[in-house]
């Protein structure tokens, strides 16, 4: 099996890597929207959905899901930083005229930007949610998994984090989508513009869909 | 159209070998025709330099009709000037205006060294292509061409690739100086064709790591190479070398 892994050790097997990885995390993230919706069914139907997620036999699977998620953002987010340094290296003297052609998009040359807003809003949306729902002192109050939300988002610096992030998001995507299909191979005459336009409508869908929930909860909900 | 003079103010990237340090030197070009081609106003900058007694800017040319290649630099930050689909030698001084400052710089790329000013080395495109990017058969007579069929589809798409004329410009162009457009203009030529087809799996893995070795970047997908293509070779190669290069990998026996 030697050869399988060396394969990702050429450029175009690590372009493959971060196709494979790319594309589950979209996938993940229409997972992640879904239970999100909860949150507009009431408290009770989100801590329902977290409880039956984290209390009940699901538990077990959850967590091997939560590895595996792990996993795909560690090689996503280690095969792209590679990526990039190699880019980088690539061309050790710059133009001294940095003038772009007329056609490649400005969300193509910039993927690793919108990729560290998005790495730092992880970090930050995992404090927020995951270590609170689990280990948050507030917990012990006797406020819910709901409450953690609402709390959070009623913080104006938090909903403007949340709302901006998923703005790089859309940016990342708006490349990403279609980006993943070329690099699989997958170009076509007849599908490439549909899979251009659907990959810029699957990130305007995930974006502000995400973008809702604080929006949602500040506006409506008691923010101040 | 009547020509009309321009008088024009160039920077120019000199450097005076491999190793030594370069920088930008101002000349002038005065009075040149807007018929001229943008070589021959180098040409016309550089008699002058010589009559003066200084080192004329050395840059590479052979066929000055678009075919071969050589003519590669980057003008005002684009490689092979601002027009798209022709290269520096079909490039016309009347796309200039009286008065402009002309920035001209070598193509950037860590796998092209400067030689010297505004030529560089692109002996490693060489290298990709003796990797593998070409076919084993015993010489003799030609064969008779039409001997083996081919589908008019892949004879155009491998005509379209085969027009490539290895000149860097997609390199120059990319932001991370990848080799992918050219790498799969000439696996894509190939690789349509019959007679390409006994090499197929051995080429595509061959050349791609020898592309990687040379220091070449990493495809994004950005496209630029394709926009400034002189011979406008499509994206879609680069798809079909992914294809190619994922079939030998994991489809095939040849083991590299
Ligand atoms: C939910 C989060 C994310 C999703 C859904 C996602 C998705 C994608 C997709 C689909 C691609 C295109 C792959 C291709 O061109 O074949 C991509 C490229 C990229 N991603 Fe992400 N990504 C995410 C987060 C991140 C993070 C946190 C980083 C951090 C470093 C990152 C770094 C990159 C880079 C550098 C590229 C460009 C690679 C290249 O073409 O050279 N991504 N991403
Ligand atoms: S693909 Fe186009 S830009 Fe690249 S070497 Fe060939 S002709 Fe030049
Ligand atoms: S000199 Fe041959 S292509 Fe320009």
């Amino acid at each position: 099996m030697g050869w399988f892994f060396k394969t990702f050790n050429y450029s175009v097997g690590k372009k493959l890597l971060m196709a494979l990885t790319g594309f589950f995390l979209i996938l993940f993230l229409f997972v992640h929207l879904f239970g999100n919706t909860f949150l507009y069914l009431g408290p009770d139907a989100f801590n329902g959905y977290v409880h039956l997620l984290n209390e009940t036999n699901l538990v077990y699977i959850i967590r091997v899901m939560e590895v595996i998620l792990a996993l795909g953002f560690a090689f996503h987010i280690w095969d792209g930083v590679r990526l990039w340094l190699q880019n980088r290296k690539a061309r050790p003297i710059k133009y001294y005229i940095k003038a772009t052609d007329p056609k490649s998009t400005w969300t193509s040359r910039n993927m690793i930007y919108s990729a560290l807003i998005i790495f730092v809003f992880l970090v930050i949306h995992l404090r927020n949610f995951w270590y609170e729902f689990k280990y948050g002192s507030i917990k012990q109050t006797g406020a819910t998994d709901y409450d953690i939300v609402v709390k959070t988002f009623q913080d104006p610096i938090y909903m403007i984090i949340y709302v901006v992030s998923m703005v790089f998001l859309f940016l990342h995507l708006h490349h990403g989508f279609q980006s993943a299909f070329q690099t699989l191979g997958l170009n076509h005459k007849k599908y490439t513009p549909f899979i251009v336009w659907a990959g810029r409508i699957i990130a305007i869908f995930l974006s502000a869909g995400f973008a809702s929930f604080p929006i949602y909860f500040f506006f409506f909900y008691g923010g101040n | 159209m009547s020509s009309k003079k321009l008088n024009l103010t160039l920077k120019v990237w000199r450097q005076p070998g491999p190793n030594a340090k370069g920088e930008f030197k101002t000349y002038y070009a005065k009075n040149i025709s807007s018929d001229a081609s943008f070589l021959e106003m180098l040409d016309i900058v550089n008699e002058e330099l010589e009559a003066k007694g200084e080192e004329p800017i050395a840059y590479e040319h052979d066929c000055r009709e678009g075919i071969c290649g050589t003519c590669g630099m980057v003008i005002n930050g684009r490689p092979h000037g601002p027009l798209q689909g022709i290269t520096t030698c079909q490039l016309h001084m009347r796309h200039f205006k009286d008065g402009d400052v002309i920035y001209i710089e070598p193509f950037r790329a860590r796998a092209f060294p400067v030689i010297k000013d505004l030529i560089v080395d692109r002996s490693a495109f060489d290298k990709i292509i003796q990797a593998g990017g070409f076919i084993s058969v015993n010489t003799g007579s030609a064969p008779e061409a039409n001997s083996i069929p081919v589908k008019k589809e892949n004879a155009d798409l491998a005509m379209d690739a085969a027009a490539c004329i290895g000149c860097g410009a997609c390199v120059a162009a990319c932001p991370n100086a990848s080799a992918m457009l050219f790498v799969s203009a000439k696996v894509s030529h190939l690789a349509l064709l019959p007679q390409g087809l006994p090499e197929r799996e051995i080429r595509v893995q061959r050349m791609v790591a020898k592309m990687d070795e040379l220091g070449f970047g990493n495809c994004s997908n950005i496209g630029a190479c394709e926009a400034e293509c002189p011979k406008e070779i499509k994206i879609t190669n680069i798809a079909r070398l992914n294809r190619e290069f994922y079939r030998a990998k994991f489809l095939s026996n040849v083991e590299e």
